[in-house]
C-alpha cells in the first residue's frame, strides 16, 4: 500500500486526468449526478419531514381527541339523538381503568370577546388544565403556564398567544400583569406563548376551575386530549376508552356516533409512513443512480483502456511491470469517484442550501454519517469498477500495442 | 552482450503455424554498432521483439549480458527491459500528453528514481541530444527528426546496456535521417552497443556491421567499409 502515500503515483495519475480534461469531465459526470441526486433528494425528503414536525410541533403524537355527541341509537330504555356530554367524572374512571394511558387532560372552550384598554379581539377561551402543557407543549416566551394552584384557586388569570398580544397590546408593550377582560371579568396575564401551526393562533387559556365556575360548566367538559404511554397503541387506547364511556354513559356499544374522536396518532402514523416510503424511494433511485454512474466510470475507462493501448505498451516497453499498469488504472478510477464524489456532495449541499434560503423547505439537511456512507460506497465501488479496464490494461501484450500500422 | 544459439521462433496460423525465425546464431559483442538488413517479413521485427524481450522465443537459447532468458513472466521481463534495454521506435512512439522531458524521464519513473532527480537526469540527456529548449514542448510541437531525439534521450536514460532501434529513420526524410544516425553513432563511440533494424541500405552503410536475414536465416554477416575505414584510421 505504499505506492498510495508516494506522490509519484499521483503526479502521474494527475497528469494523465489533467491531460485529458474532456475525457474527465465525460467519465465523472454519471457518479457526479448519483451523489449530487442522492444529496439533493435525501435533503428534500428531510425538509419536508421537518415541514410535518414542524407542524405537528410538540404536540403528543400519540394522542386521541375526544368528544361528546349525540347517540344514533336507542339503548336502555334512552331515545336515540341524546346528547353526551363528558364529565370529570368520566375522566377519573378513564385514569384509572384504561391500560396505557399516560394523561386526560379535559378542555373546555368558548368564543368570547375579550376587550384591552381601547381594543378588542374576538378569541377562543379555553379552560385548561396545568397538564396541557405536557401534552402540547407551549413555547412561553414570557411568563408560564398555568399551574396547580391556579386552578385551586380558581384565580382569574389566562395565557395568550402571541397573536393575540399584537392584537390587544402595542407592540414593547408589557402583557405580564396586565388585567384583559373578558365578558366584563378581568383576567391578569401570567403568560405569552408562541402556538405552534397545528393550533389556532387567537387563543387564550384559563385555569378549567376558573373557566367552570364563570360558565356555569358544572362537571361538563367540551373535549379531553387522551395520549397513550409510548408503548401502547393508541388506537387500542382509543378503542378502550369508547367502550368504557359506551358502559359509563349508557350508549349502544355499537353505537359509533356518540362521541367524536380524532386520532392524531394514527393521522401521524399515515404521514410518517408516507415519509417512510419517500426516503425509501428516494435512498433506492440515489443509490441506483449512484451505481450506474460508477458503472459509467468503468465503462469510459474500458474504453479509454481500448484508446490508451499503445500508451500502455510504450509505457510496459519502457519497464513498466503489469502491476504499475494495474495500479494506474485502478488510481484513476478511484480518484475519478472521489473527484465526482465531493464535487456532487458539495453541488448537492449548494442545491439544499438554496432551497433552504429560498424557504422552500424546511431545514433540507442531510446527516454526516450518511454522506459519509455514500461517499465511502462511490469509493469502493470505483475501486472494485477499476478492476476490470486495470485486468484488461494488463492483458495487452506490448508487442501488439507497439505494431507499426 | 548479445548471444543467440539456434534460435526459432514460429507463429500459429490457423491450423498451420508460420516458421518466422529459422535457427538464427548471432553474437553481438559489447559497443558494437549492428544494423540488421532485411527486407519485410525477412523475421527482423520479430528478432528484434525476442531481443527485446516483448516476445519469447520457441527454442534455441538466448543470453542478454550473459544472463539466461527463459521462463520470463511479464514483471520480470518489464524490470530486465527497464535495465538493459533502450527502446528506440519508428513511428517514435512518445506520449502524447507528455512534454518532451516528462516523456524521457519516464523510464526512470518505472525505476522507481525520486522526482525531483529524475526530472534533472532526463534535462542533462535532452541537452545531450540538443533539445534542452524543447524541453517543456508536447510531442505534436516537435519536428519528426526533434521527435525521435527525444526518444533517443529516453532510450538512453537509465543507461541501457543495448539500444535497440526499429527503423529508427523509417518516418523521417534523408537529412533528419543523417542527423539521428550521427546521433547513433556517437551514442555508440561513447561505448554503447547500438542494434538497428532497417531495410534501407544507406542506414545499413553507416552501422559498423550488417547482418542479413531473408526468410529467416542469416544470408551474410560482414564488417562494413566504414568500419575497416576507421579500422585503418587507427
Amino acid at each position: 500500500m505504499k505506492f498510495l502515500f508516494d506522490s509519484d503515483t499521483w503526479q502521474e495519475i494527475y497528469g494523465s486526468i489533467r491531460k485529458n480534461k474532456t475525457r474527465t469531465v465525460i467519465t465523472i459526470f454519471g457518479a457526479f449526478w448519483g451523489i449530487l441526486l442522492l444529496v439533493g433528494l435525501l435533503g428534500a425528503a428531510k425538509g419536508i419531514e421537518n415541514g410535518f414536525n414542524s407542524m405537528f410541533g410538540d404536540f403528543a403524537t400519540n394522542s386521541v381527541f375526544m368528544s361528546g355527541s349525540k347517540t344514533s341509537k336507542p339503548f336502555k330504555g334512552f331515545q336515540e339523538g341524546r346528547q353526551i356530554d363528558l364529565t370529570t367524572r368520566d375522566v377519573e374512571k378513564i385514569r384509572s381503568e384504561v391500560e396505557g394511558v399516560e394523561f386526560v387532560v379535559p378542555r373546555n372552550v368558548t368564543g368570547s370577546q375579550v376587550v384591552y384598554g381601547l381594543k378588542t379581539a374576538n378569541l377562543t377561551v379555553f379552560g385548561d388544565y396545568p397538564l396541557l402543557d405536557k401534552v402540547q407543549k407551549k413555547k412561553l416566551t414570557a411568563g408560564r403556564f398555568i399551574n396547580q394552584q391556579d386552578i385551586n384557586e380558581n384565580k382569574k388569570v389566562c395565557v395568550i398567544s402571541t397573536e393575540v398580544y399584537k392584537q390587544l397590546f402595542d407592540k414593547n408593550e408589557e402583557a405580564l400583569g396586565s388585567y384583559v377582560k373578558i365578558n366584563n371579568i378581568g383576567y391578569m396575564v401570567i403568560g405569552v406563548y408562541k402556538p405552534s401551526r397545528f393550533e389556532g393562533t387567537n387563543n387564550i387559556h384559563i385555569p378549567f376551575s376558573t373557566f367552570k365556575l364563570v360558565y356555569n360548566q358544572g362537571d361538563k367538559f367540551r373535549w379531553m386530549v387522551i395520549t397513550g404511554k409510548p408503548e401502547y397503541d393508541i388506537e387500542q387506547v382509543e378503542s378502550d376508552v369508547k367502550v368504557l364511556l359506551s358502559s359509563l354513559h349508557k350508549i349502544h356499544p355499537d353505537d359509533n356516533r356518540a362521541f367524536r374522536g380524532f386520532n392524531l396518532g394514527k393521522e401521524i402514523a399515515k404521514v410518517t409512513g408516507f415519509l417512510t416510503g419517500m426516503q425509501f424511494l428516494t435512498w433506492f433511485v440515489g443509490i441506483a443512480t449512484l451505481i450506474a454512474g460508477v458503472f459509467a466510470i468503468g465503462n469510459i475507462l474500458l474504453i479509454t483502456v481500448k484508446e490508451r493501448t499503445k500508451e500502455i505498451g510504450i509505457r510496459r516497453a519502457l519497464g513498466a511491470t503489469p502491476r504499475k499498469i494495474r495500479q494506474q488504472i485502478i488510481l484513476e478510477s478511484v480518484f475519478l469517484t472521489l473527484l465526482a464524489g465531493s464535487l456532487g456532495i458539495i453541488a448537492g449541499g449548494l442545491i439544499l442550501m438554496a432551497i433552504d434560503a429560498a424557504d422552500l423547505l424546511t431545514n433540507p439537511t442531510v446527516d454526516i454519517p450518511i454522506v459519509l456512507i455514500a461517499y465511502t460506497v462511490l469509493i469502493v465501488l470505483g475501486t472494485l469498477i477499476g478492476f476490470i479496464p486495470a485486468y484488461m490494461a494488463t492483458i495487452i501484450q506490448p508487442i501488439e500495442a507497439l505494431r507499426e500500422e | 552482450m548479445i548471444r543467440i544459439e539456434n534460435l526459432h521462433k514460429s507463429y500459429p496460423i490457423g491450423k498451420d503455424s508460420l516458421h518466422v525465425l529459422k535457427g538464427l546464431n548471432l553474437h553481438i559483442k559489447e559497443g558494437e554498432f549492428v544494423s540488421i538488413m532485411g527486407s519485410s517479413g525477412s523475421g527482423k521485427s520479430t528478432l528484434l521483439n525476442i531481443v527485446g524481450l516483448l516476445d519469447t522465443h520457441d527454442e534455441g537459447k538466448y543470453y542478454l549480458n550473459g544472463q539466461l532468458i527463459e521462463n520470463l513472466n511479464e514483471k520480470k521481463a518489464a524490470v530486465l527491459r527497464n535495465k538493459f534495454l533502450g527502446f528506440v521506435f519508428q513511428s517514435f512512439n512518445l506520449i502524447s500528453y507528455k512534454t518532451a522531458l516528462e516523456n524521457v524521464a519516464l523510464p526512470l519513473y518505472y525505476k522507481g528514481v525520486a522526482r525531483k532527480e529524475r526530472l534533472e537526469i532526463a534535462l542533462e540527456y535532452l541537452d545531450k541530444v540538443g533539445l534542452k529548449e524543447w524541453a517543456n514542448h508536447l510531442p505534436n510541437e516537435l519536428s519528426g527528426g526533434q521527435k525521435q531525439r527525444v526518444a533517443i534521450a529516453r532510450a538512453l536514460v537509465t543507461k541501457p546496456k543495448v539500444v535497440l532501434a526499429d527503423e529508427p529513420t523509417g518516418a523521417l526524410d534523408s537529412t533528419t535521417t543523417d542527423s539521428v544516425m550521427d546521433l547513433l553513432k556517437e551514442i555508440n563511440d561513447e561505448g554503447m552497443t547500438v542494434f538497428v533494424i532497417t531495410h534501407e541500405e544507406e542506414v545499413a552503410a553507416q552501422t559498423n556491421r550488417v547482418v542479413r536475414l531473408k526468410d529467416g536465416v542469416i544470408i551474410s554477416d560482414e564488417l562494413t567499409q566504414v568500419e575497416t575505414k576507421t579500422a585503418k584510421a587507427i
